[in-house]
C-alpha cells in the first residue's frame, strides 16, 4: 500500500561520519491521513467545537420548524417540515464548514503551516487530508440535524436509491463545498478575519435562495440570483430525491436535471477553490 | 568540507521594506551558528529562506550543497523547523504532536513511537508526554516545539528565536538540550535578540540589522573588534545610578551607558586594572555603595555599538512573545 512506500537508508554522514538515519518523507496518503487525524481529534476535543459542530444545526431547525415554519407556505400538499428539511441540511453544508475556515486560518497564523511546509512531504496532502476531516465532521453535524429532522416530523417519499443519492449528493456537495472554506481560510490573516468572509457569503448563498423558503416567495429583484446560485439548486436536488420527484415539490424540470446540474456546479467549484487552495498552500512566498 | 549553509547575497522585499538586503552567510558543520538581530532585522526571512518557505527575489542558497531554490524538497528532508511561535497542537498530547510529525518525516509506525519517546526523554518531557499540550507551561510547549523539529533526525535544526518567553531557568535547560544536540552531530542555525544567548551557545555569530550583515566572527573576534575593555558598575540602590555614570565619564574613553533593566552602568575604558582602581577610588570618595564592580571584555552589544553607533538590547525583553512586530523599518 501507498501508506507504507517511504523509504529508509542509513547512510554515513559525509560530514560527521556518524551514521544518520534519512527518511524521504512521508508518501501522500500517510501525510493526509496525519493531516486528517489532527483535526478529526481537535474536533471531538475542542468542546466548544464540539458543541458548535453537533448542536448548531439543531438549534436552527427547531427554529425554523417551530417559530418561523408556521408563517410559511410552500404550497398546497406538502408540510413544511418536508420541504424544509432538505434545503436545511443542503445550508447547512455552509454553517457548518465555517470552522474550517478559522481553523485553516489559525494554522496559518500560528506556524503550524511553516512547520509541515518545511516537511519532506507531497504538499497537497496537508490540505486534502483537512477537506476529507472537515467534510467527516460536517457530515457528523448533518447526521445530528437529520436524527433531530425525522424526530421533529420530517418524512421521506421516495425509494431507497433515491435516498442514498441524496445522501451521497449531499456529502459530494459538502466536500467540494469545503475547498470554499479551506480558500478562505488560506487567504486571510488571521482567524477573525477568516470568521469575517465567510459570514459575508454564508447569511446571503443561505438566505437569498430556496433553501429554507419556496424560490418564488423572495421578492422579485432577488429572483434573478436566487433562483440560479448553488444553495437553491442543491436544496432542489434533495428536495426532488426525497419527497417524490421535482413535479411533486412544484419545481420546474425533473429530478435529474437537479442532481446533474448540482453535480456540476460541485465540479467547478472543486476544480476552482481547489486549484486556489493547493496552489496557495504550496507557495513559496 | 561543504558548509551545512552557504548563502550569497540573499535578498527579498516586501513592498517597501527590504528585508533581505544582501545577505551572505556561511554556516560550518559541527557548531552552532547565531543569528544575532533586533526586532525586524530579518532573522525570521532568512530563516524561512533557508527553510525552502520563501523563494529570496535574488541570491543563492545551498543547504549541505543541495540548492534550496532548485531542489527544495531535498533540503526538507535534512532539515527541522521550530518556527517563532510555537507550533504544536493543544488538543493533542506532547506524545501525539511528536508521533504525528516523526510520520510526517517518513518514520514508520514503530520507529515514530520509538523517536517521539526518546526525544520527549531527552527533553525532560516524559511525565508529561500523555497529557494534551494544551495543560503545558509555555516553557514545556516551546521544548515540545523544539521536539517536533528534531523527532525526524535532521541534520540541520533551525531555530528561530527558540527561547523568546522563557524564564531563566527554562533557558538553561533548552541551551542545555541544544548544546546536547550539538555533541551529537546536529548542526544548529538559531536566531536570537539575546547577546547572552549567541555568546553561550555559538562559535560563529552573525549580527544582522536591517537585512544587512554588520558583523560577523566568532564570540572572540566581535568582542576584538570594539576593542576595549568594559569596566560595569552596578550600585547598590538604583537612586545611584546618574552618580555612578558621572564617575565613569571621568575614566572611560566613551560616553558610559546606563542599562535600567539590569541596572548596570558600563563604559568601554582604554587600559584595564589601572583604570578599575580609579574608579574603585572614585565611587569610595562620593560614597556610593556598590554591589558589584568588575573589568570585562566587551559583550556583544558594545561590537553593535561599535560597528551601528546604536545598542542592541530588545526595546522590552519581556514582552508578549505571541505580539507581532509593529516595526516595519
Ligand atoms: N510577509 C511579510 N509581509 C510584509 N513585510 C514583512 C513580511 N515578513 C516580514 N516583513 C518585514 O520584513 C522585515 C524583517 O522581518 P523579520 O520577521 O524577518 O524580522 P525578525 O528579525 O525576525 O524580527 P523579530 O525579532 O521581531 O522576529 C520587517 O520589517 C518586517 O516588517
Ligand atoms: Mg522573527
Amino acid at each position: 500500500m501507498t501508506t507504507e512506500t517511504t523509504v529508509t537508508t542509513s547512510t554515513p554522514d559525509v560530514a560527521t561520519g556518524a551514521r544518520v538515519d534519512r527518511t524521504t518523507g512521508a508518501g501522500f496518503v500517510t501525510a493526509a491521513l496525519q493531516s486528517a487525524r489532527r483535526t478529526v481529534l481537535q474536533f471531538f476535543r475542542t468542546p466548544q467545537l464540539l458543541m458548535l459542530g453537533t448542536v448548531q444545526g439543531a438549534l436552527f431547525l427547531f427554529m425554523f420548524r417551530y417559530i418561523f415554519g408556521g408563517a410559511i407556505n410552500p404550497g398546497e400538499g406538502i408540510d413544511y417540515v418536508d420541504f424544509l428539511v432538505p434545503g436545511f441540511l443542503a445550508s447547512g453544508i455552509l454553517w457548518l464548514g465555517m470552522p474550517a475556515a478559522t481553523g485553516v486560518a489559525e494554522d496559518a497564523a500560528t506556524g503550524v503551516h511553516d512547520r509541515l511546509r518545511s516537511l519532506p512531504i507531497p504538499r497537497a496532502s496537508i490540505m486534502f487530508g483537512r477537506s476529507l476531516a472537515d467534510t467527516a465532521l460536517t457530515g457528523w453535524g448533518l447526521l445530528v440535524t437529520t436524527v433531530l429532522a425525522f424526530i421533529v416530523g420530517f418524512r421521506l417519499d421516495a425509494g431507497v436509491g433515491e435516498v442514498l443519492l441524496a445522501v451521497v449528493l449531499l456529502i459530494v456537495m459538502a466536500y467540494c463545498f469545503m475547498w470554499v472554506f479551506i480558500s478562505i481560510g488560506l487567504t486571510s490573516k488571521s482567524a477573525q478575519a477568516a470568521t469575517g468572509t465567510c459570514t459575508l457569503l454564508i447569511v446571503p448563498l443561505a438566505f437569498v435562495s430556496a433553501a429554507y423558503v419556496p424560490g418564488d416567495s423572495l421578492p422579485g429583484w432577488m429572483q434573478p440570483v436566487a433562483n440560479h446560485q448553488p444553495f437553491t439548486v442543491f436544496s432542489n436536488a434533495l428536495r426532488s430525491l426525497t419527497l417524490g420527484g421535482a413535479d411533486r415539490v412544484g419545481l420546474g424540470h425533473n429530478t435529474a436535471y437537479w442532481v446533474a446540474l448540482s453535480l456540476v456546479w460541485c465540479a467547478g467549484i472543486l476544480l476552482v477553490f481547489g486549484t486556489i487552495a493547493v496552489s496557495r498552500f504550496a507557495r513559496r512566498r | 568540507m561543504t558548509p551545512i549553509i552557504e548563502a550569497r547575497g540573499i535578498t527579498k522585499r516586501f513592498g517597501e521594506v527590504r528585508a533581505l538586503d544582501g545577505i551572505d552567510l556561511v554556516a560550518e558543520s559541527g557548531h552552532v551558528t547565531a543569528l544575532l538581530g533586533p526586532n525586524g532585522a530579518g532573522k525570521t526571512t532568512f530563516v524561512s529562506a533557508v527553510a525552502t518557505l520563501l523563494r529570496p527575489d535574488g541570491g543563492e542558497i545551498h543547504v549541505a550543497g543541495i540548492d534550496a531554490c532548485a531542489q527544495p524538497k531535498r533540503v526538507r528532508e535534512i532539515i527541522g523547523l521550530a518556527g517563532q511561535y510555537a507550533s504544536v497542537e493543544p488538543a493533542m498530547t506532547g506524545t501525539e504532536n511528536l508521533r504525528m510529525v516523526a510520520r510526517l518525516f517518513g518514520l514508520g509506525r514503530r520507529d515514530a513511537r520509538t523517536a517521539a519517546a526518546d526525544v520527549l526523554e531527552r527533553l525532560g518531557l516524559a511525565d508529561a508526554g500523555d497529557r494534551l499540550v494544551r495543560t503545558y507551561s509555555g516553557g514545556m510547549r516551546r521544548r515540545l516545539d523544539l521536539g517536533a523539529s528534531l523527532v525526524g533526525r535532521p541534520q540541520l535544526l533551525l531555530l528561530d528565536e527558540p527561547t523568546t518567553g522563557l524564564d531563566p531557568r527554562g533557558r538553561k535547560d533548552l541551551w542545555e538540550a541544544i548544546r546536547n544536540l550539538v555533541a551529537d552531530g546536529t548542526d544548529v542555525l538559531l536566531t536570537t535578540q539575546y547577546l547572552e544567548e549567541a555568546d553561550q551557545l555559538a562559535r560563529h555569530i552573525v549580527i544582522i540589522d536591517h537585512g544587512r550583515v554588520i558583523a560577523a566572527g566568532t564570540p572572540d573576534e566581535l568582542k576584538d573588534r570594539a576593542g576595549s575593555n568594559v569596566i560595569e558598575v552596578r550600585p547598590r540602590s538604583a537612586g545611584d545610578l546618574p552618580a555612578v555614570e558621572e564617575a565613569l565619564s571621568k575614566i572611560g574613553c566613551e560616553a558610559p551607558y546606563t542599562d535600567m533593566d539590569t541596572q548596570r552602568v558600563s563604559a568601554p575604558v582604554a587600559g584595564g586594572a589601572d583604570q578599575l582602581r580609579d574608579v574603585v577610588r572614585l565611587l569610595d570618595e562620593r560614597d556610593i555603595e556598590v554591589d558589584d564592580v568588575g573589568l570585562r571584555r566587551p559583550s556583544l552589544d558594545e561590537v553593535f555599538l561599535a560597528v551601528t553607533g546604536k545598542h542592541l538590547e530588545p526595546t522590552d525583553p519581556d514582552s508578549d512573545p505571541q505580539s507581532e512586530p509593529a516595526d516595519a523599518a
